[in-house]
């Protein structure tokens, strides 16, 4: 039987990336949708119509929705390359990690750049320890999945990419090698995985949609 | 051998509820601990370093944190009775979409129906019925979120109909009223003995409400 498998996604998107990368992991073939999320589209708005937001996976035109939801998806559909582990404390311990990186250090290590005055500076606060409670996680482990990639490394693709590239494009610097040397050695490891490495998108590319974002960011202040 | 499982907890919270249920679902023997959360225990904040929050499934020593995660865990390790995730990836996706959605959505809207005032409370009351009724919508016709059997987004939901009582009376309003077949759904749930034996007594969530309040100075 063909599979038909469709992602709903934007380039720029570190969500839409972790989708990305659980399918290559899977050597799954798909069609990519890019999506103008200033502009929705009628399909993503019938795909998602709770929280019109994209990554969406359509599997045979079914959808599913919330970029860890897709994973665990995608690892339980398609053999290969396992991407939670099968012992169920470690699959408790991976998603208690990836939910730490939606939960808690999106929004505060965006901000840490993204924002002024003392919003800025209480970002910067709590940023900086939220990259300290990472760098500790590591510290017997070279991913945090242990070994391999897995599902929270896979989520903190925001902190191997994204994150680096705002400090450079705002000028600030929230987290160093000698700050979080764990951490840094993770990301080397992170963006050296081939699986990582074959698929990164140019960082011209990224540092594009970030200037836009931040501008938009500010403009709305 | 036999299994240690404690559960570090503080009876009105609807996350602790949420793991009380998975282990009735299942039948596991298991020790509560009350947590005093003005003065967490040493246990508490060694288990949960990173949050410090309850609850806290510790099974043989080692702690699940998260009660979502931690239902999953249960369901995993004692998988051969009352299954609380389903068989199928695609309805597994949907039961977590929606236990998502109840964690992103219900938690701070709510939280403003009784801790608000005047405009505020009023903004926090209607967007907490959209949310109710957006549910109601997934719910339909069948007896639980799942279809026909209890599962993750019910269990996810539920322990919040004990402080419905307190909502109300705060908030003025009938919740009711608005989601009748959302209280049906609720009350179906509660004839299970898991759910039952799991959640507050909602006068007592009431006067605990009534008690915060107070220390906040808002009553």
């Amino acid at each position: 039987m063909a599979e038909e498998v469709m992602l709903i996604g934007a380039k720029g998107s570190p969500f839409t990336r972790r989708v990305e990368t659980a399918l290559k992991m899977k050597g799954v073939q798909y069609e990519f949708m890019e999506e103008d999320v200033s502009n929705k589209s009628p399909l993503l708005l019938k795909y998602n119509p709770v929280h019109k937001k994209i990554p969406v996976l359509l599997h045979n035109g079914k959808p599913i929705c919330e970029s860890l939801v897709i994973i665990e998806y995608i690892d339980e559909t398609w053999k290969g390359t396992p991407i939670l582990p099968e012992d169920p404390y470690e699959r408790a311990k991976a998603r208690f990690w990836a939910k730490f990186m939606d939960d808690k250090c999106l929004q505060p290590l965006w901000k840490s750049c993204s924002s002024q005055g003392e919003e800025q500076e209480k970002a910067k606060e709590e940023a900086c320890e939220l990259l300290k409670i990472l760098d500790n996680e590591l510290k017997d482990k070279k991913f945090f999945g242990g070994d391999t990639i897995g599902l929270a490394d896979i989520a903190a693709n925001f902190i191997s990419h994204w994150f680096l590239i705002i400090q450079e494009v705002t000028g600030v610097e929230v987290s160093t090698k000698d700050k979080y040397p764990k951490l840094y050695e993770w990301i080397d490891e992170f963006v050296n995985c081939s699986i990582i490495k074959e698929n990164l998108h140019p960082k011209e590319e990224l540092v594009a949609v970030f200037r836009g974002r931040l501008q938009a960011a500010t403009a709305t202040k | 051998m036999a299994d240690e499982v404690i559960l570090l907890d503080f009876w009105p919270s609807m996350f602790g509820m949420r793991v009380r249920i998975a282990l009735a679902e299942k039948g596991i023997e298991y020790q509560y601990r009350e947590e005093d959360l003005m003065n967490k225990s040493p246990l508490l904040l060694k288990m949960n370093p990173v949050h410090k929050k309850i609850p806290v499934l510790i099974h043989n020593g080692k702690p699940v944190c998260e009660s979502l995660i931690a239902v999953e865990y249960i369901d995993e390790v004692w998988k051969d009775k009352a299954q609380i995730l389903p068989s199928d990836p695609y309805q597994r996706a949907q039961a977590r979409f929606w236990a998502d959605y109840v964690d992103k959505k219900v938690n701070a809207v709510a939280r403003n129906v009784w801790a608000t005032k005047g405009e505020e409370q009023e903004a926090a009351k209607k967007e907490f019925i959209e949310i109710l009724k957006v549910l109601e919508g997934e719910l339909g016709d069948k007896p639980y979120f799942g279809g026909e059997t209890f599962g993750l987004t019910d269990i996810s939901l539920i322990g919040y109909y004990c402080w419905f009582y307190a909502y109300e009376t705060f908030g003025i309003f009938s919740i009711e009223s608005e989601c009748p077949k959302l209280i049906a759904w609720a009350k179906r749930c509660m004839e299970k003995e898991s759910v039952s034996k799991s959640l507050a007594d909602p006068h007592k969530v009431y006067d605990f409400v009534l008690g915060m309040k107070k220390r906040h100075g808002q009553e």
